[in-house]
């Protein structure tokens, strides 16, 4: 910070002598880092040896872009950034109360444009087009969401740190499955049980752990993860191991089913069949989930439980000092969290039909947890923007075919989703430590509600 | 009790791999306070270059001794780790440094999404088996032990030897500790606390390396995905022996290594990593600190 600042007085020549310097110098340093890795690719010949290809060409791309891109940084970037801040800095700004439109009713618009998503999208690119949409975009961004908020009970308002939530995501997928294949009981019926296992799963998984803090938190949780999933993979007799479950009973709507059969969905209407309106089914289903969550989410911020949550998040120690059972607070949160955890497992063991341990590695926590912290924590909105454009831009790039024209035949842009993926999170988590919505609204207020800095907020210790 | 002695010398070999790369996590851990994520990836980068570097050697000398060719592969498996670690800590944790707790752990994860990915995408997905390295193998008795456990042990008995030397009898390793203790402290009575905390994880970096060059001469074979069970082991170790604890890491990691090695002797070997987090759980259940970790004061 202070290096920008005096740039900015010095005069023109110099700084461009120091980005020659610190393009010099990024130049060499990405030399370093990609000589090995990017200018050498192994491969495996006819013998399956180890042989090296070398790629001096794409080395040298590598280091030009880093070389010039922090030379550009330095010289244009940096003194950009630097005077628009003091601009900003001097420019005094009228406190205004009125909000747009747009702003004040975000929340409405937003439910209002997803319910009519899918009727959009049919009459936009036809009922065989709209499944891509309805399911790549719609169901797989609003699962996230669910989880996301789910998770945001235990992380974000009640400060503790689960880097292994993804256990209750397969606790609940686990329990439809198998309790669909061997008691042929219904969606409908499993839904609670599953959430309701997945809670019980919660306060087992809580109750041992409760006198850890913080970071020793954070690997018991990811340990318990981890267990789970090794004990999906080696439990062949009851879950057929990393075969997986499949054939799983799909959901029904009042009884009627998704199927070629006479009573099926599609006949009943007259419609022609398609797998669409199954997809479309389950879109509603996963949004009136995540509306659950967050309502049950609102109202239970404002309830002693959830001002619990928040108060412990804040201080634990003034918590005890006023009396507040911390044991009993801690697992709700757990059983909460998770219990919406088990309803998203059972929702997607529903919407593939099959459930293996390979969906539910540690990836997947990491993945919900970076959404959870990435939206800002305890915000709603935040976290359903955050899972929009992490999971949707990686969605989008299965869909950018056009990039094999610029980069030939073979390029994949499959490949690069994860890739990407990370550094996103990185990217974001240092322009917005705080997350894509800075502000919090607190619960309990003295005169008139009023949204706070999300910096206000801590994030607790354990 | 041969068989027991045969797990034993197992359990030691895996565990001091483990203690190797705990030791950068609890070093981080203590001097920053945030879980470095990635530091698993920078192991399975540590491999990745030794087996790289061993096929430009094999390619460009056909017959160059075993030995020099490992040492070639151990510095600059060493060099270039340190040289990932420093540019991440520069790129990703120092501009979040003092901002809130969650933020470095979300960017450590996003780094190691990051590095396994790039490694996948630059070298292919696929395990990259190498030709047995170091392959005699003595007969104690009834007891077999290989060369390449000797080296192992050796090697890091030797390492955790100036590691110790650097870290207690240095002026390095005293502004490491003082870091630690209270960094605004430090930097007010002169240390140039950025420039430590790089050499931390430029050190740990280096440890690592060596543990994914053992770990690429023990089992033959990497792969871009190696990085993660590792590296959540040696982190498991690393809290086992109480975060932030030298000794802790490496207590941790051979704990961890005997456990594994026994349990998949005498029990199944399915369950050897249900084992190892189970009794993390249960140990930190009654030792919520760790086994020689301090337990952290609160002050109000």
């Amino acid at each position: 910070m202070a290096e920008t600042t005096i740039s900015t007085v010095k005069p023109e020549g110099n700084l461009v002598q120091r980005g020659l310097k610190e393009g010099l110098f990024a130049g060499a340093i990405s030399l370093g880092l990609f000589v090995l890795f990017v200018g050498l690719k192994t491969d495996q010949n006819m013998q399956n040896e180890l042989i090296l290809v070398p790629r001096w060409g794409l080395l040298a791309i590598f280091v030009i872009v880093a070389a010039v891109g922090r030379f550009l940084s330095i010289v244009f970037l940096q003194p950009w950034l630097a005077a628009r801040k003091a601009a900003k800095a001097e420019e005094v700004k009228a406190v205004t109360e009125e909000e747009g439109f747009f702003r004040k009713h975000f929340n409405k618009i937003a439910i209002a444009a997803l319910v009519l998503y899918p009727p959009i999208v049919l009459s936009l690119v036809g009922v065989q087009g709209s499944l891509k949409f309805v399911d790549n975009f719609g169901i797989q961004i609003l699962i996230y969401v669910m989880l996301a908020w789910g998770l945001n009970i235990v992380v974000g308002l009640a400060g503790l740190l689960d880097l292994g939530y993804v256990a209750f995501y397969a606790v609940g997928a686990y329990s439809y499955a198998l309790l669909s294949m061997h008691f042929g009981l219904s969606f409908w019926v499993l839904l609670p049980v599953a959430g309701i296992l997945a809670a019980l799963w919660g306060v087992i998984l809580g109750f041992p752990v409760l006198r850890l803090r913080g970071d020793y938190l954070a690997i018991v949780t990811l340990a318990f993860g981890e267990i789970i999933r090794l004990v999906l993979i080696n439990w062949t007799e009851v879950t057929k191991g990393t075969f997986g479950i499949s054939g799983i009973q799909k959901a029904t709507l009042f009884g009627i089913k998704f199927d070629a059969s006479p009573e099926g969905f599609a006949r009943m209407f007259g419609l022609p069949m398609s797998s669409a309106y199954y997809k479309i089914f389950l879109f509603y289903l996963i949004l009136a989930l995540c509306l659950l969550t967050a309502y049950v989410t609102i109202r239970l911020r404002r309830m002693p439980i959830g001002r619990a949550w928040e108060a412990l998040r804040e201080d634990e120690i003034a918590c005890r000092s006023l009396g507040i059972n911390t044991v009993t607070t801690k697992l709700t949160a757990f059983a909460t969290g998770a219990m919406f955890g088990g309803f998203a497992g059972s929702f997607f063991a529903a919407r593939q039909g099959f459930v293996s341990p390979e969906s539910f590695v540690f990836l997947e926590s990491a993945v919900i947890l970076a959404i959870v912290v990435l939206g800002g924590m305890g915000s709603l909105v935040g976290i359903a923007v955050a899972a929009v454009v992490m999971v949707g831009g990686t969605e989008l790039l299965r869909e950018m075919q056009f990039l094999k024209m610029i980069f030939g035949p073979d390029f994949t842009p499959e490949l690069y989703r994860m890739l990407i993926f990370g550094l996103a999170m990185v990217i974001v988590m240092i322009f917005k430590p705080r997350g894509f919505v800075g502000s919090r609204e607190p619960t309990a207020f003295l005169k008139e509600r009023r949204a706070i800095s999300g910096s206000f907020t801590k994030e607790g210790h354990g | 009790m041969e068989y027991f002695i045969q797990q034993l010398l197992n359990g030691l070999t895996l565990g001091s791999i483990y203690g190797l790369v705990a030791i950068g996590y609890t070093m981080v851990y203590g001097i920053i306070g945030m879980i470095n994520f990635a530091h698993g990836d920078i192991f399975m980068l540590g491999g990745f270059a030794a087996m790289i570097v061993f096929l430009i050697l094999t390619s460009l000398f056909a017959g160059i001794p075993v030995a020099l060719a490992l040492l070639i592969m151990l510095i600059v498996a060493m060099l270039m780790t340190g040289l990932w670690n420093w540019t991440i800590e520069r790129v990703a944790y120092r501009p979040l440094r003092g901002s809130f707790r969650l933020a470095p752990l979300i960017t450590a994860i996003g780094m190691s999404i990051a590095l396994s990915n790039f490694i996948q995408v630059t070298q292919g997905p696929r395990n990259k088996p190498i030709p047995p390295l170091v392959s005699s193998v003595y007969e104690i008795g009834a007891i077999s032990l290989s060369l390449k456990q000797i080296i192992i042990i050796v090697l890091t008995v030797v390492l955790l030897s100036i590691f110790w030397y650097i870290v207690n009898r240095t002026p390095l390793g005293r502004a490491q500790r003082a870091t630690q203790q209270d960094r605004k402290m430090a930097a007010l009575l002169g240390i140039d606390v950025d420039r430590t905390i790089s050499i931390t994880f430029i050190m740990g970096a280096a440890l690592a390396a060596v543990a994914g060059t053992m770990y690429l001469m023990y089992y033959g074979v990497v792969s871009f995905n190696d990085g993660f069970v590792p590296g959540v082991k040696a982190f498991t170790a690393a809290v086992l022996g109480g975060i932030g604890s030298l000794p802790g890491a490496v207590l941790g990691g051979i704990l961890i290594g005997l456990i594994e090695s026994l349990w998949s002797a005498y029990f199944t070997i399915d369950y050897k990593d249900v084992a190892t987090f189970g009794i993390l759980a249960f140990a930190l259940i009654f030792k919520p600190t760790g086994i020689l970790g301090r337990p952290e004061v609160e002050k109000v």
